[in-house]
């Protein structure tokens, strides 16, 4: 007998369960995010003026463009989910592709925005920003560990794209199974979600 | 086995009208940051944001196309951290 077909045979999907699974997962995030929301509340509210202050370092534009390219991101992660709904291979990984290129150029962006802090001395533990007062390291330091661990999860989520891209090439990811395309979508979006709020919390405080 | 029921597929134009609210979401917060309306820009701010979000969730994420379970379990984080947030606050206000 054929073991390949014995085996495709007695796979048991869930697709339900599959995706339940994932938004329990992203119920997670949300509380690890959550927590560290919550510091930067109190901090703020404990801190405001220096928090205020400190707010103007930070690059309107660059928060804005960071903001752009990740709301575009989730639209086009969207749209290759549906693309393979509808069977179009091809445009699903173009819309992939795409996503993981957006994903690139705002850790770019972060780059080039974390050297630019790192060399006028806002980093944390440095003598300028020690002898900027403990409201300012809170929030330097707040800056660096939430954008730091939401670029963390930017790149994973680059590279799980990454890996639903080679999926779908090699029809792993189809029409008729595209439950790991959905979930890594499910992750990007929620990426997407953070930076949403983060935004505001650290580039709008003006 | 579960017989995959056929998965509503949203259309681009739905998708494409979704991020430019998204995007005039967030032209509108920058401008509301200009406003200098003190405690009442992070309100507003923050209300954007749940907005944005709240678009994000129930169109991209395909929320409003899932089962009611699905949308009933996302209360529980949201309520958890509202919670801790709320009780810590009584205790920062009254120390």
């Amino acid at each position: 007998m054929n073991h390949r077909s014995e085996a495709t045979l007695s796979e048991h999907k869930d697709y339900t369960g599959a995706k339940l699974g994932m938004w329990l997962f992203l119920f997670t995030e949300i509380l690890l995010f959550g927590g560290m929301f919550l510091l930067y509340a109190v901090y703020r509210e404990v801190n405001t003026s220096e928090f205020h202050e400190a707010g103007l370092e930070m690059s309107k534009t660059i928060g804005a463009v960071n903001t752009i390219i990740l709301l575009t991101s989730s639209l086009t992660m969207a749209l290759s989910i549906s693309a393979i709904k509808n069977g179009l291979k091809n445009r699903s990984i173009l819309f992939q592709a795409v996503t993981v290129i957006l994903g690139v150029v705002f850790l770019v962006n972060k780059y080039v925005e974390w050297s630019d802090h790192i060399r006028h001395g806002l980093y944390p533990d440095s003598p300028e920003l020690l002898a900027m007062g403990h409201g300012k390291v809170l929030f330097f330091g707040l800056y660096y560990v939430m954008t730091g661990i939401h670029g963390l999860h930017v790149l994973i989520g680059m590279c799980v794209i990454g890996f639903t891209l080679v999926l779908t090439l090699r029809d792993n990811i189809s029409r008729g199974d595209y439950i790991k395309l959905e979930n890594a979508g499910l992750f990007w979006h929620l990426v997407d979600v953070i930076w949403i709020y983060l935004f505001p919390l650290f580039y709008l405080i003006i | 086995m579960e017989q995959k029921q056929a998965s509503h597929i949203v259309g681009t134009k739905t998708f494409m009208l979704v991020w430019i609210a998204l995007l005039i979401l967030t032209g509108l917060t920058i401008t509301a940051a200009q406003l200098r309306m003190g405690e009442w820009s992070m309100v507003a701010n923050i209300a954007i944001a749940s907005t944005k979000a709240g678009l994000v969730l129930w169109f991209f994420m395909h929320l409003k196309y899932e089962k009611r379970i699905f949308k009933l379990l996302l209360f529980v984080p949201i309520i958890t951290i509202s919670i801790i947030i709320v009780l810590t606050f009584f205790d920062i206000w009254y120390r």
